[in-house]
This record gives C-alpha cells, sequence and structure tokens, in this order.
C-alpha cells in the first residue's frame, strides 16, 4: 500500500491505496465520486476522462500515484456555486445526450477541447471528440453543443 | 389553447440535471455495507466438455468467500434460463430449445461460457482467485458460421438439437409464389449477408444482489430495461424466489438498445449467490466480458427473389434465410428472425404474394436476440436492396420503381400477404419529400464533378417500414410468445398538487421522465416541474412488460392516458358535488373543470385537495386521487419512412464519406420533437456503423472472438459520422389513444439499406456489410 495525496474539486484528498490502483478506481471507490464512469477496459471510451492539473486525461491509463500532488477535477466539480459550466448549459440545452453514461467523460473532453480550440470549426469538434465514444446521439447534437458552448465560453 | 411544456413541445429534459452533474445512479454507482464482488471464471474455448473442476486451491485464496459452480445451482433445485418465444417448423414441430444453465455444467459451447462464479471480499482478490481454479477441459471442435452450422457433418453442439438445427419457418403462400414466378417476364436476385453486430451500450451490464434474512426477500439491482419481466421469468422459471419475495431494480441504466431485455446468468448467478452467502454481492462486467457474453444482433445469410411483370410491377417476392442463434437461445431470440422478420417482408409494397422460410441454428457463438429493430433492419434490408437490384435489372430508377409498387395512402387498412395489417401511411410523400431534401434530380451533375474530382458518387434510398407499439397479446399469443405484452401505468396525485406516474416503461436514454410529463402537464394542467416519473422498481410500479420494439409511448404512453382518463371521471364528479352541478354539465381542458356556460370552474389542485380532505364530498365516492390502468395495444403501429444517402468515395483508398443524408419519416403524433430528433440520430448512427464499420469476427478454426474489444470492434465516433437532415410527415396511428408510432428504431432499420444502396451505386457492384475501405478498394481493384 502507498499514500496518495491530491487535490479533487477543491479539496485536499488523502488515502492508502495498492500500487496498482487507476486514477478513476480512486475517484470512484475511494472518493465515491461516481459521476466518472468506466465504459472500457482499453482507454478506448473516455467515459472516465477528468481533468488533471487543467488537461483532460482519460482516468484509467494513469495510476492513481502519477496523480499525486495533482489538481484532479471531475464532472463533480464542473459546476460553480450551484451554477452549471456552460459545456454543462449546452448539453441540456441542445440535447447533447441520452442515456447519459459517456457524458461526463464527453463534457470534460469538450471542456479541455474549447480551451485548447477558443472557436472549433464542426471539424475540430469531430476529430478532437474522436476519442470519446457515444451510442446514443449519433454525436449530431453533441456537436452542436460544443459548438453552442464555444460561443458562450466567451471563445 | 395550448399548454406550457404539452405535447408538441420540445421541452428540455428533466432526467437531463443529475446526468450532467455526474450525479446520476448507474448500477457500478450503488454500494452496499457489507458488500462482496463477484467475478466470473469463462470458458476459454469455444467448445469442450468439462471433466472436472478443481476448487480446493482457489476457495484457499485470501478474501474468498465463496466459490459456486452450475452444479451447485442445479443442486439447489434452480431452472435454466429460458426462450419465452414458441416457435412452430414447417413440419408442426416446435423448435429445439437445449438446456441453459447459468452456468456451465458438463460442457462449454461459446468462448467467455460461465464456467465458475468466484466471490471475495475485493474484486482483486476474486480475480486473483478464478486464476487457481483447475479446469479440465475436452476440447472439441466448434463451429461459428451458420450455414457450416446447418450442412450435414457439423460438430454437434447440443444433443437436443440434432444438425444444430433450432427450427425450420415458414410463413406466406409457397404455391401463390410459385406460380407468379413461373409466369413473370423479370425475375431479379440476390444474395445478402446481414453482419453480427455487439450492441454495445455504454454502460457494461452489471448486478448487485441482496437478501434480507429476516423478511426473506430478495432484492436484485440490475440493468435491465424491463425489471418486471426479468423478476417474472427468475420466478416461475428459474425458481430463484417467488415474485411477492423477489424485488428488482433497475435504476439508471446507460443505454440497452434491445440488449438489456434479456435475463442474462450473470445476473440469475448474483442474486442466488447473494442468499448463499447472505452478503451482497456485486458484478460489473468490464468492456471484454459484455464483448463475449451480450446477447448479439442480426446473422443472417439470405438469398431473395424478386417477380416482376412486363411494366415493373411486383408480382411475387420469395425469401430463405439462415439466423444464426449461438450457442443457446437467448430470451426472445426466436422471435427475431420469424415474426419480427417475415411479417416485415411487404415493406411498403403492394406484392400480390411472398413465401419466406427461415432456417435458425445453433453455432458455437454469444447468443443471438434482439438489436435495436431486431428483425425489422433484417427485413428492410432485404427488400430495399432487392428493390434497387431489381430496378437495376431493369434499367429503372430505384425510387421510380418504388413509386411504382408504394401501397397508396387511400388502401389503409391494407394486409399484406405475411399477416400485417398496415393501419396508415403516405409512402410516395416521403419519398418525395426525400428526394426534394437531398436534391436527387441534382444527383447526375454533382457525380460527374465528383468523378472530376476523381472520386465516385453513389446515391441511395431505403423505404422502410416497421412494426412497433409491440404487440397486441391475443395476436403474439396467437403466434407463439409466452406473455402478453400490454402496459400498466399509475397516475397518483399527491394532496398538494403535484403527480407521481409510475410506469412500466423504462428510461434508459430515451427520456421517458421529460415525456410522460409532457403528457400529464397537457391533459391535466399539472407544471411540469411538479410531475415525477418513476419506473425501474418492481417494489414502486404496480406492474410493466418494459421498453424494447418502440413501444414506450404508443403503449406506456397509453396506459397513462388510461389513467389520466380515469382521473378525469372521478374529477368531474367531485367538481359537480363541489359547484352544485350535474356531471353531464362539467367540462374539462387541460386541467380546469368549469360548469358549462357559467364562470364557475375548478383547478386540478383544487379537486386533487378536495379528494384527499373530503370534508364536502360525494356520498357515493371513495376518497383520493390515484388510477392504475392496463393497456393491451389494438394493433401494431407502423412507422415508416424514406432515408436517402449520398456518398462519395475515393478509390485510391476505397474510404466512403457520407456527403449528405436525408431522412423524413412518418411517426405518427409527436410529443417532443427534440427527443425523436435525437432517436433518429441515434438509430441512424448505428445503421451506419452496421453498413460501414461494425461486425463480429470470430476465428473459424477455434471460434476465438477476434472482435472483443474497442481497439477491435469498430464502433462509430464523432469523425465517422455526418450532421444528418432529418423531418416527420404525420399520419396518426388510429389504434392508440395520442395517435403515436414510435421513433427509437427507425434510423437502425433504415441506414443500412439507404447507405448500402448509395455505395452500391457508386461502385456498381454488389458488397457486403460492413463496407470497410479493404472490402471497397478491392472491390474496385476488382473485375
Amino acid at each position: 500500500m502507498t499514500t496518495v495525496s491530491m487535490t479533487v474539486n477543491g479539496k485536499q484528498v488523502s488515502a492508502e491505496v495498492a500500487p496498482n490502483t487507476l486514477l478513476v478506481q480512486f475517484i470512484r471507490e475511494n472518493l465515491r465520486l461516481t459521476g466518472t464512469h468506466v465504459g472500457c477496459d482499453t482507454s478506448q471510451c473516455g467515459a472516465c476522462t477528468v481533468h488533471v492539473d487543467g488537461d483532460s486525461v482519460k482516468s484509467c491509463t494513469m495510476l492513481a500515484v502519477q496523480a499525486d500532488g495533482a489538481e484532479v477535477t471531475t464532472i463533480e466539480g464542473l459546476a460553480q456555486n450551484g451554477e452549471l459550466h456552460p459545456m454543462q448549459a449546452a448539453f441540456k440545452e441542445n440535447h447533447g445526450l441520452q442515456c447519459g453514461f459517456c457524458t461526463p467523460g464527453m463534457i470534460m473532453s469538450a471542456v479541455d477541447l474549447v480551451k485548447r480550440n477558443p472557436n472549433p470549426s464542426e471539424e475540430t469538434i469531430r476529430t478532437e471528440l474522436e476519442g470519446n465514444i457515444c451510442r446514443c446521439t449519433g454525436y449530431h447534437n453533441i456537436v452542436k453543443s460544443v459548438k453552442s458552448a464555444s460561443e458562450n465560453m466567451g471563445g | 389553447m395550448t399548454v406550457e411544456n404539452g405535447i408538441g413541445a420540445s421541452v428540455r429534459r428533466k432526467e437531463d440535471q443529475r446526468f450532467i452533474t455526474g450525479n446520476g445512479h448507474y448500477l457500478d454507482d450503488i454500494n452496499r455495507v457489507g458488500q462482496t464482488y463477484g467475478y466470473f471464471l469463462r470458458s476459454p474455448h469455444a467448445f469442450a466438455k468439462i471433466n472436472n473442476i478443481d476448487l480446493a486451491a482457489a476457495k484457499a485464496a485470501p478474501g474468498v468467500v465463496d466459490i459456486f459452480t452450475g452444479a451447485d445451482m442445479v443442486a439447489d433445485g434452480i431452472g435454466g434460463l429460458i426462450c419465452g418465444w414458441g416457435i412452430t417448423s414447417k413440419d408442426g414441430s416446435p423448435h429445439n430449445a437445449p438446456p441453459h444453465n447459468s452456468m456451465a455444467v458438463d460442457a462449454v459451447r461459446h468462448v467467455g461460457d460461465q464456467v465458475a462464479f468466484v466471490i471475495a471480499e475485493t474484486l482483486q482478490q476474486a480475480k486473483d482467485a478464478a486464476e487457481l481454479i483447475e479446469v479440465d477441459y475436452e476440447v472439441l471442435t466448434p463451429v461459428t458460421n451458420i450455414s457450416k452450422a446447418l450442412a450435414p457433418g457439423a460438430p454437434q453442439i447440443h444433443e437436443e438439437a440434432p444438425g444444430n438445427l433450432c427450427y425450420d419457418w415458414e410463413l406466406g403462400d409457397k404455391a401463390a409464389v410459385d406460380a407468379a414466378f413461373a409466369n413473370a417476364a423479370h425475375i431479379s436476385k440476390i444474395d445478402l449477408i446481414n453482419n453480427r453486430l455487439s450492441p454495445n451500450p455504454m454502460e457494461p451490464r452489471a448486478a448487485l444482489g441482496e437478501y434480507d434474512a429476516g423478511s426473506e426477500e430478495l432484492t436484485l439491482h440490475t440493468t435491465s430495461q424491463n425489471p418486471h419481466v426479468a423478476r417474472l421469468i427468475m420466478s416461475a422459471f428459474l425458481g430463484i424466489a417467488p415474485e411477492n419475495k423477489l424485488r428488482v431494480i433497475a435504476p439508471d441504466v446507460g443505454g440497452g438498445f434491445g440488449s438489456k431485455i434479456f435475463v442474462y446468468a450473470e445476473e440469475t448467478t448474483t442474486i442466488w449467490a447473494a442468499r448463499k452467502i447472505n452478503r451482497p454481492v456485486k458484478w460489473t462486467a468490464d468492456r471484454s466480458e459484455a464483448f463475449l457474453t451480450d446477447a448479439h444482433g442480426r446473422d443472417h445469410v439470405s438469398h431473395a427473389e424478386l417477380a416482376m411483370d412486363n411494366d415493373g410491377k411486383i408480382l411475387a417476392f420469395r425469401v430463405s434465410t439462415q439466423a444464426n442463434m449461438g450457442a443457446y437461445l437467448s430470451t426472445f431470440a426466436s422471435a427475431v428472425p420469424t415474426y419480427l422478420y417475415g411479417t416485415l417482408l411487404s415493406g411498403q409494397y403492394k406484392i400480390p404474394s411472398i413465401y419466406v422460410e427461415v432456417k435458425a441454428g445453433f453455432t458455437n457463438t454469444t447468443a443471438v436476440d434482439a438489436y435495436r429493430g431486431a428483425g425489422r433492419p433484417e427485413a428492410t434490408y432485404v427488400v430495399e436492396r432487392m428493390m434497387d437490384t431489381a430496378a437495376r435489372d431493369l434499367g429503372m430508377d430505384p425510387t421510380e420503381f418504388r413509386l411504382k409498387n408504394f401501397i397508396q395512402p387511400d388502401a389503409y387498412p391494407y394486409e399484406t400477404p405475411v399477416i400485417m395489417t398496415y393501419d396508415s401511411g403516405d409512402y410516395p410523400l416521403a419519398m418525395n419529400m426525400a428526394k426534394e431534401m437531398i436534391d436527387y434530380n441534382g444527383f447526375a451533375a454533382r457525380k460527374a464533378q465528383s468523378e472530376a474530382n476523381g472520386k465516385i458518387r453513389g446515391i441511395g434510398t431505403a423505404a422502410y417500414i416497421e412494426a412497433c407499439g409491440i404487440a397486441p397479446s391475443a395476436a403474439v399469443g396467437s403466434l407463439g410468445a409466452g406473455v402478453g405484452l400490454w402496459e400498466s401505468a399509475e397516475v397518483r396525485f399527491n394532496p398538494t398538487g403535484s403527480v407521481t406516474v409510475f410506469t412500466g416503461s423504462h428510461s434508459h436514454g430515451q427520456g421517458h421522465e421529460t415525456t410522460f410529463a409532457q403528457i400529464i402537464a397537457d391533459k391535466l394542467g399539472v407544471p411540469i416541474e411538479s410531475v415525477e416519473v418513476v419506473h425501474g422498481d418492481t417494489s414502486k410500479v404496480p406492474f410493466g412488460m418494459g421498453t424494447y420494439g418502440s413501444r414506450s409511448l404508443a403503449v406506456g404512453g397509453s396506459a397513462i392516458v388510461k389513467a389520466v382518463d380515469k382521473i378525469v371521471e372521478k374529477s368531474k364528479k367531485i367538481a359537480a358535488h363541489l359547484m352544485e352541478a350535474s356531471v353531464e354539465d362539467i367540462e374539462h381542458e387541460h386541467g380546469v373543470f368549469s360548469v358549462a356556460g357559467t364562470d364557475k370552474q375548478m383547478t386540478m389542485g383544487e379537486i386533487a385537495f378536495a379528494a384527499y380532505v373530503p370534508h364536502n364530498y360525494p356520498a357515493d365516492l371513495e376518497p383520493g386521487m390515484a388510477e392504475n390502468a392496463f393497456y393491451d395495444p389494438l394493433n401494431f403501429t407502423f412507422p415508416a419512412g424514406t432515408h436517402i444517402a449520398e456518398v462519395e468515395i475515393d478509390p485510391t483508398t476505397g474510404v466512403v464519406d457520407i456527403v449528405d443524408w436525408a431522412a423524413v419519416d412518418d411517426f405518427g403524433n409527436i410529443i417532443n420533437p427534440m427527443i425523436v430528433e435525437g432517436q433518429v440520430h441515434g438509430g441512424v448512427a448505428q445503421g451506419i456503423g452496421q453498413a460501414l464499420l461494425e461486425g463480429v469476427v470470430y476465428d473459424d478454426e477455434s471460434g476465438q472472438l477476434i472482435t472483443g474489444s474497442y481497439m477491435d470492434y469498430c464502433m462509430p465516433r464523432a469523425d465517422d459520422l455526418p450532421n444528418f437532415r432529418i423531418t416527420t410527415t404525420n399520419t396518426p396511428c388510429p389504434s392508440n389513444p395520442l395517435g403515436v408510432k414510435g421513433c427509437g428504431e427507425a434510423g437502425a432499420i433504415a441506414a443500412p439499406a439507404a447507405l448500402m444502396n448509395a455505395i452500391v451505386n457508386a461502385l456498381g457492384k454488389d458488397i457486403d456489410m460492413p463496407a470497410t475501405p479493404e472490402k471497397i478498394w478491392r472491390a474496385i481493384n476488382s473485375n
């Protein structure tokens, strides 16, 4: 067992974990932040995407110990003071989700996408979201949501 | 007068708030005090006898609570999994349904078959212990391909199914068809493979079993589209517990597409084991297990022939299909290639006679059952590829050939030669609208432009029909179904005027919490925020048959309307009493009850309060304002429409670019257009996935699953898909009170045929799905 400490959604957390504990396991099982989902076992689907030090990361590709000392944001930490992040609001407004399982990862990826591409074209959005699989929406309304959020995020 | 957030409004979804903030409760998010973790040891072989299973070393491993095998379940009197629909073969014999134990007893029949269930304090400990189990397998030669499995001399998978045959079924008038073919001026033929798919809802299946030794109640949390059906089967056929002692909860479920209809071995084992160890047991599939064990879809091999007269009028249609059932018969598997397939082979066309025969057989592969569309995409694929082939053979434009043979708008009710009675529609309208949307007449110029750029352009049409709103109980009962297919609802006013709606229609992405609330808002004037829709818990919802076959609104919604009607009827009596009028004089609109010809009125909220505080109340009326209803549909519903796809192919790489997509669908009346559009997008995406990217592949020799992860099975991603242009027409369904038809499966039914017709149009030769760049490149570069 080894000790890991990090800041998650602005709160300092610390726990004893097995060295092979993945960051996503640490988030879901130790912190009980279950908004971050596991949809595959090959780092393909992106349902587990979170932000580590401001960048989007598939939390199944990273050990918890590798995030020691990091600043982690999960879907639960995206809304501020009870107000939805513009990306969350855009997904709701544009029907960018159906079953909701891929949604947290999709939103976390999209936030990072817009941070790096403040005014993304449809093609950029589609290419950038290649690492997040959605089975419900056909992506049409996800693309629309991201485009609309980018306009509201001051891009 | 229209109501805010009522019928026809694109209301933003009530359920979204919890999903976009990470506050949904999917199954793996649920944990219990004292919970243990289950892990299945699965067969590494496609076909093998089990001589012995040695658990000794594994049971002694750290953290292991217990380990069970199939023999333990049999010894406990637990029955096997069942198929709920009996199909009768041509010769009158019932279909062969070999035993299907939750865990293997003496043989394994596909890679991933359950061999042992290891329960430990942690998942890691359970996995580690599973590696210590010694299984003595006698490996046998497998067969995975349906045509090979049905051929003489194939390995025999079940004693109970000689020649691996499940059934040899037929529908239609063979003699009439043969006679028509004998006199036909033209005959067109086509051979088609409908590729095997893995449904892949993004949430893997999972189960959490709990046992309360005090009440002797078992609670199974499971990723199900129909918790009541799961409870019924587990109680009646497996003997897990009596229905009154078994609670099944399906919480937020992350997509289903059919694959979560079925009762699976992992759920039955988990709930049974929870009682055995008297502790909660949780099992969650990883994606690799999902590929190995979630019921697959499609996997048909078909030959079709169309007879026509000199004028291009269709005279007769005959189809012969082989359907792969996998290693065991899944819950509704037998119905998919028969009554959900053969009955739709008339498509949108006036065809005087049709004959279809289907041989279904067993192979050493994962079970095949309903996947989005279930039989109807397979039927549409055969019909619509056939129509394009026939048009090509006759030298006619494929849309003109279709228009010439369509059932006309004045022909309803229209009885097909394959036992369906279409109730409404306007097929030429949808076809002409779709042609207009995509500028069909301008295609030649666009094709020339592509050619100038070194690209090959194609356009393809699919005019699909489906039978939804499944289903009238008497009709399906006469065809072999073991259950009724009604739906139930309760509409319960609380004394303060808010409403709780209990429905048997489970929601796992379809947005029922919003759509059903809109019905209440519209009909009873209750603000949508004050309507709570409850589903997915057998202890809360009176009863239910669940969500599949695009039935939730047509059947579940109709049950809600029936309950609403009872609420209104009772409310009128209360209003009459309180406003000192006769019941006949009470008028109702959107939750306002008024006395005709006066300005006296009361709101639904006031009446509900009076019903719970009945100080001044009709003497002969029960207090309270809660009504139950069961609704059994009078007919199937028949959504239909035309999708047209336009593609551009790069001949140097074989890559298909979908440059345009026009869809015109008739879903009857629409409650929430935004949600309906979303359903079409998702359906089309899955259909495009089937046509271009997806396909389950087994190694022919070893029976190993080659496409066992997202590295190997190609899921559609954002950059694989186009934007869609979609619109609707409306011929209201005459058989249900909402006039609705169902929209969940249409896209998946229409899209593969439209896209493949476009690709065939571009290439000038036939090609099977998935039309990968390699296949297309080879087609271009072969003679």
